[in-house]
């Protein structure tokens, strides 16, 4: 920095004058990013490269944002092989060149969106306090510590936020458990076990944005009394795991975290733990057992975690993504984010299109867009350019749904009363060629891998799932079988001891239920 | 494919137990403890050999079958020593939705092994991942570590080039 009336500095005449913004998150790094941003690095001294996280529209990455008087010009597709070109074009003065798309914040993708929990992604440096506190972090935080522990409380209350891992508990709730439980010791654990397919918006915003994740924690750790805090972090996320860790140093390093955070006399400290490879411990029981050391097999509920969660002390666990929203529901208060959504859905959620799908990515908008909205208008329909067939919401023990239900506003409720669930947001469209009762059998296999093999319902009954739809599908009394096949999904949702078991139906069920033509052979 | 052929059991690694428990009593102080030090274990030695369950166990004032059964558990403790490549193929439903049943299928014809296996000559491991959070771009491919979107048969087979 230059300060008036200074003379410059020599070096400050060779400082990069042209800022351009390549991102970093894994998603744009598994089709070249990184030999994108090399290439740009090693142009000349007059380029300065950002790494940030991704915007969020993955058909468009290496998606390289170049800035400008007229703000940050994007240009994606980019191959590495096209960025010479591109340059000697004038990409680099904001020129309309080869995959111009013009500003990004125009784009229509984004202008539709009401981005809260995921304003800053794509757009900071992920590991700058500086860009974290220029776009407004910390403000949660300290208007937090202003306030007393019961009234955050309250605030999250009245914000009307529920839990975004799937089962969408009211978060607010949830704390006030665990505030008025009396503890010596309490804990604020943050499941990052993200562990369902077309889901990675946990890892998106950890990738491109984790000052805000540790903030909600801390916010949390003060509302409740916790003095430390977890991250259970899937070992399938490795750069999630390396920037999250990064994060936390340098969040002590400014007094985020620590003993005496931003000079309050509130002390809380944060701790990531890699998972290794078990999908049932995004089950928060499961998740404590293994936080605890050991194998990740679920407990029955009572209690509950808020009472005697992690090594028996009271306990919150909430989502990344229900974490990372308070920072913005403290800062601008509960009815800010309030006014958004629809009926009992509250706020803004996360919605992520994966599979097959045009334009793939994160979109964040208030609840009560409708299903076709996302995969139509957002979604573009299929990559292969064939009809749109089913699409899964809710992540593997989410309903299979079909077009004809694309009129569904994204509503816990509604979605619940049409034998559906939200979930996490997580869409994953298929086209006219899947085999419905192939992901049928699929859904328990699944489960028969993965199942902590505590309860019989669903470590027994998903292998006699697949047994029956085999037979089903073979053709063998099928008429039989297929009551046989309700009545095992009957007793797995009704018997199974946590959602593993208790959900796995729900894929199954609406596949016979709206796609029986697939398990006739 | 080469004839050279490498012995598929593991050298001995003189010291390895001396090794272990200075991992093990260098983070026995961690809350749930085991779990990380696993991790550390297998990312010095490459996987956790049986030997190494009843040192840590010992530093952990833990019964040897506690932690064989968490060590079983998990799918990421390896038993064995990998492959010199490993290819994660992504099996999940947003990778089934654009073709990882069918990468997969060529994967374990053009290498030579299963899911889980690794080839006679100990170049390439393949095994079945659920879910690296890249569903808008699959299928997805993760070769000696590094992560790939949008890979097709032709991709792969480039991809793994020397290694296979």
């Amino acid at each position: 920095m230059t300060q008036p009336g200074r003379t410059p500095e020599p070096a400050a005449a060779a400082a990069p004058s042209v800022r351009v913004f390549v991102p970093r998150d894994s998603a744009a790094r598994s089709v070249g990013a990184d030999e994108v941003a090399e290439r740009i690095a090693a142009l000349d001294g007059n380029t300065a490269v950002v790494r940030t996280g991704s915007r969020g529209m993955l058909w468009l990455e290496p998606l390289v944002e170049v800035e400008t008087a007229h703000g940050r010009v994007g240009y994606g597709p980019v191959a590495p092989e096209d960025v010479d070109g591109l340059v000697a074009a004038g990409m680099l003065d904001g020129a309309a060149v080869g995959p111009h798309l013009g500003p990004v914040e125009e784009l229509p993708w984004m202008k539709r969106q009401q981005r809260l929990t995921f304003q800053r992604v794509g757009v900071v440096d992920p590991l700058s306090t500086a860009d974290y506190l220029e776009h407004g972090g910390i403000a949660g935080l300290r208007a937090a510590l202003a306030m007393t522990a019961g009234d955050v409380v309250e605030t999250v209350v009245d914000s009307g936020l529920r839990g975004r891992g799937g089962a969408g508990f009211p978060t607010g709730i949830k704390w006030r458990t665990v505030l008025n439980a009396d503890a010596d010791l309490k804990f604020v654990c943050c499941n990052a076990d993200e562990g369902d397919s077309g889901t990675y918006a946990d890892r998106m915003l950890i990738e491109g944005d984790p000052f805000t994740l540790i903030e909600g924690m801390t916010i949390a750790a003060y509302a409740v009394g916790a003095a430390e805090g977890y991250v259970y972090l899937r070992s399938e996320y490795p750069d999630a795991v390396a920037t999250l860790q990064a994060a936390i140093e340098l969040a002590r390093a400014e007094g985020w975290l620590g003993p005496d955070i931003l000079g309050s006399g509130f002390g809380f400290d944060l701790h990531v733990r890699v998972g290794a490879g078990a999908y049932i411990c995004g089950e928060e029981t499961s998740m404590l057992e293994s936080l605890e050391g050991k194998r990740g097999m679920v407990r029955a509920k009572p209690p509950i975690p808020a009472l005697e969660g992690l090594f028996g002390r009271p306990t919150v666990v909430n989502n990344v993504l229900s974490l990372a929203t308070v920072p913005t529901i403290v800062a601008n208060g509960a009815a800010a984010y309030a006014a958004y959504g629809t009926g009992r859905s509250l706020g803004t959620s996360v919605f992520q299109l994966g599979g097959n799908v045009a334009r793939g990515g994160i979109v964040e908008t208030a609840f009560g867009i409708t299903l076709g909205e996302l995969v139509n208008d957002f979604g573009g329909g299929t990559s292969s350019g064939r009809p749109v067939r089913a699409v899964q919401v809710g992540g593997p023990l989410g309903a299979y749904l079909p077009v004809e239900q694309f009129d569904l506003p994204m509503d816990y409720e509604a979605f619940a009363a049409a034998g559906a669930m939200v979930g996490h947001g997580g869409i994953v469209v298929f086209d006219e060629t899947v085999d419905m009762a192939a992901m049928a059998r699929f859904a328990f296999e699944f489960c028969a891998a993965e199942s902590c093999g505590k309860c019989t319902p669903c470590r027994v009954g998903a292998v006699r799932g697949v047994e029956t739809i085999d037979r089903i599908v073979a053709g063998t009394d099928r008429t039989q079988n297929l009551v046989l096949l309700e009545d095992l999904c009957e007793l797995m949702t009704d018997g199974s001891l946590c959602a593993m078991g208790g959900l796995t139906p729900m894929p199954v069920r609406s596949a016979v239920r709206h796609f029986g033509e697939d398990f006739h052979a | 494919m080469t004839s050279e052929v490498v012995a598929a059991a593991p050298v001995p690694v003189p010291g390895r137990a001396q090794r272990v428990r200075e991992i093990a009593e260098e983070l026995r102080g961690l809350r749930g403890a085991l779990i990380p030090i696993l991790h550390a274990v297998q990312e010095e030695f490459g996987y956790v050999d049986q030997p190494d369950v009843a040192v840590i166990a010992d530093v952990l004032n833990l019964a040897v079958a506690e932690v064989h059964g968490v060590v079983t558990f998990y799918k990421d403790f390896r038993r064995t020593a990998a492959g010199r490549t490993t290819v994660a193929i992504c099996q999940a439903e947003a990778c089934r939705a654009v073709g990882a049943v069918e990468l997969a299928d060529h994967a374990q014809r053009t290498v030579g092994c299963g899911f889980g296996e690794t080839t006679y000559d100990g170049r390439v491991s393949i095994e079945e991942i659920y879910c690296f959070g890249n569903c808008a771009l699959g299928p997805t491919v993760q070769v000696a570590g590094t992560l790939h979107g949008r890979v097709t048969p032709a991709r792969l087979d480039a991809l793994l080039g020397d290694a296979r």
